[in-house]
């Protein structure tokens, strides 16, 4: 869509355009031309010089049993937020649909959440799970299971993916209360007359009708999953026990930062860089069907 | 006929009662974090350390939050707030500032490399800081702007998202108010003052809410560039605050630090409800 009426220069606009351009040209594209160019150097160990390898970072990348494991962990971890994310906001979000009153008051307790920082509520979980001091780990422990996301891969996991969950779980309550809102009555009251039960109504009906809501939110919830979920990873796991709660993000930051391997941290961001194009697609084909729809 | 309708459609009577008990027992379990969060912070550490803490509020609550404010660990956590401030403020205005500029530029002239400066600015949406940390990193770091609040918030405004939406808006924009100003020799930047800039306030202030969240609640950014913790920001700080190795942490004061970072927040988005909201679903469009 272009406008008819415009005005008249190039100087102005230019200046006008100006400043975004230049933040994006030195933040923006510079690092990640960077990112593409070290990508295919190895540096030597003083730093001092760089040799050309071409695409041995990536070759190296793939053959490290580490790096693909990385792959696996993060599919596990984005299901695992996307599934603790939604169908709570999806249950609450139905609930709230059936209440005239007070569901004002319920949506501003449950929008609470989404305003807590990944790595406040990594704090905030941790706390509560805490091997010596957790609430939760202690009535854990009375009960007879010896809670220990220290040392065991699987409750690491666990805990970092409801973290990660719970401020989303605001996020996606408030898209599915609003999709909810705008199912029309009379569909729901024809259903009703024909004496459809209302779980037969929200299986045949309801769901149905809320399947653009719900595909945005799936697409949405896993690029949360795959980019912002390092403050909560770094402050209760910081990858471990083992590399079990390491996703490809936070590879990027311990391969670069903590182990100095520039080559592969950049390789692994080219990587990524590949990754995010592809959601990035899949999100535009989707928008473009939901005008459709 | 209607009532009878509308009692199987909504719940009345126990089935109403039960749906209120059941959206309260979830909005109980998504809040027992915090709850518990705030407990910690009104006790003393002997009471933590000696599990199971307790679940209703101490009488500790001055203590810790002035010990938190004026002396925190590293760093007070006043020093934090303020820092998380100016971040939080320089993300929003910035980003709103540059974009209401470019999007103007884009959609009401026609210029030279337009389409390509568009294809610029649209490829910024796709790649998250996270993804280029490393290069950016030296990028800041060669420009001295490690530990300054330059290097918190400029690599944080060089995306596109602002930018697009304001361009969605302004080409909603009537024609006839362009038209007119052009017929009364306005000159384009006062068209921009008295007539774009009035008419997106709405939109400028949904997209605050949701920038200012964006810009409080950063963490990895701040982790690399902040080196001198007069420049952490709170949300990082938190983090920091835990001792290395295994001395015990001294969770009130991380606690009570905990809950002053979510206040600022919680109450942009609970005050701004609305705006907040219309901001959320407009940004994801």
């Amino acid at each position: 869509m272009e406008k008819r009426v415009t005005f008249r220069g190039w100087l102005l606009p230019l200046l006008l355009i100006a400043p975004q351009v230049i933040i994006s040209g030195i933040f923006f594209f510079y690092p990640a031309g960077q990112a593409i160019w070290q990508s295919l150097f190895i540096p030597d160990p003083f730093g001092l010089s760089s040799r050309y390898v071409g695409l041995e970072n990536f070759e190296f990348l793939f053959s490290d049993k580490f790096y693909r494991a990385t792959f696996g962990t993060t599919a596990v971890f984005s299901i695992l937020v996307t599934l603790f994310s939604m169908i709570p906001a999806l249950f609450l979000a139905v609930i709230a649909d059936r209440l005239i009153k007070g569901s004002g008051v319920y949506r501003t307790m449950l929008i609470w959440p989404y305003a807590v920082a990944p790595a406040v509520a990594g704090v905030l979980w941790l706390f509560m799970f805490n091997t010596r001091v957790g609430v939760v780990s202690w009535y854990l422990g009375t009960l007879g299971y010896d809670w220990n996301h220290v040392l065991n891969g699987g409750e690491a996991m666990g805990l970092v993916a409801v973290a990660s969950a719970w401020g989303r779980i605001s996020y996606n309550f408030l898209f599915f209360y609003a999709a909810l809102q705008s199912v029309p009555r009379s569909v729901i009251e024809a259903a009703a007359i024909d004496g459809a039960h209302f779980w037969r109504r929200f299986f045949t009906i309801v769901l149905p009708l809320l399947s653009p809501t719900t595909f945005f939110l799936l697409v949405v919830n896993i690029v949360y999953s795959f980019f912002e979920t390092f403050g909560v990873i770094h402050t209760i796991t910081s990858g471990g026990p083992q590399q079990s709660t390491t996703i490809l993000v936070y590879k990027v930051f311990s391969d670069g930062f903590v182990g100095q391997d520039l080559g592969s941290s950049s390789a692994q961001s080219v990587i990524l860089l590949i990754v995010v194009g592809l959601l990035t697609v899949i999100q535009f084909k989707f928008i473009e069907k939901r005008v459709h729809y | 006929m209607a009532n009878e309708l509308q009692g199987m459609v909504e719940k009345r009577g126990a089935g109403l009662w039960l749906t209120h008990v059941f959206m309260i027992i979830g909005i109980l379990v998504i809040f027992f974090p915090i709850w518990l969060a705030f407990v910690a912070s009104t006790v003393t550490q002997a009471e933590i350390v000696s599990p199971p803490m307790p679940l209703v509020p101490g009488d500790q609550f001055w203590e810790n939050y002035s010990a938190a404010l004026f002396s925190g660990v590293n760093v007070p956590v006043s020093t934090m707030l303020f820092n998380s401030l100016i971040m939080a403020m320089g993300i929003a205005i910035g980003k709103i500032a540059i974009s209401l500029l470019s999007a103007f530029a884009i959609v009401y002239f026609r210029f030279p490399c337009r389409t390509m400066f568009f294809w610029m600015i649209f490829l910024t949406l796709m790649l998250p800081v996270e993804v280029r940390i490393v290069p950016t990193y030296e990028v800041v770091a060669g420009f001295g702007m490690l530990n300054s609040y330059g290097g918190l918030i400029f690599p944080l405004i060089a995306s596109a998202t602002a930018t697009f939406l304001f361009r969605q808006f302004f080409l909603t924009i009537p024609d006839e108010l362009a038209e007119a100003a052009r017929v009364d020799g306005a000159r384009p930047m006062r068209f921009f003052w008295d007539i774009v800039i009035p008419m997106s306030r709405t939109n400028i202030a949904a997209l605050f809410v949701i920038l200012f969240i964006y810009g409080w609640n950063q963490y990895l950014w701040p982790l690399l560039i902040t080196t001198d913790p007069e420049m952490n920001t709170i949300v990082m700080g938190i983090k920091q605050m835990f001792p290395s190795g295994d001395d015990v942490a001294d969770w009130p004061v991380i606690m009570a630090t905990s809950i002053l970072a979510m206040i600022p927040p919680v109450i942009v988005v609970v005050s701004m409800q609305k705006l907040f909201i219309r901001g959320l679903v407009d940004s994801e469009k």
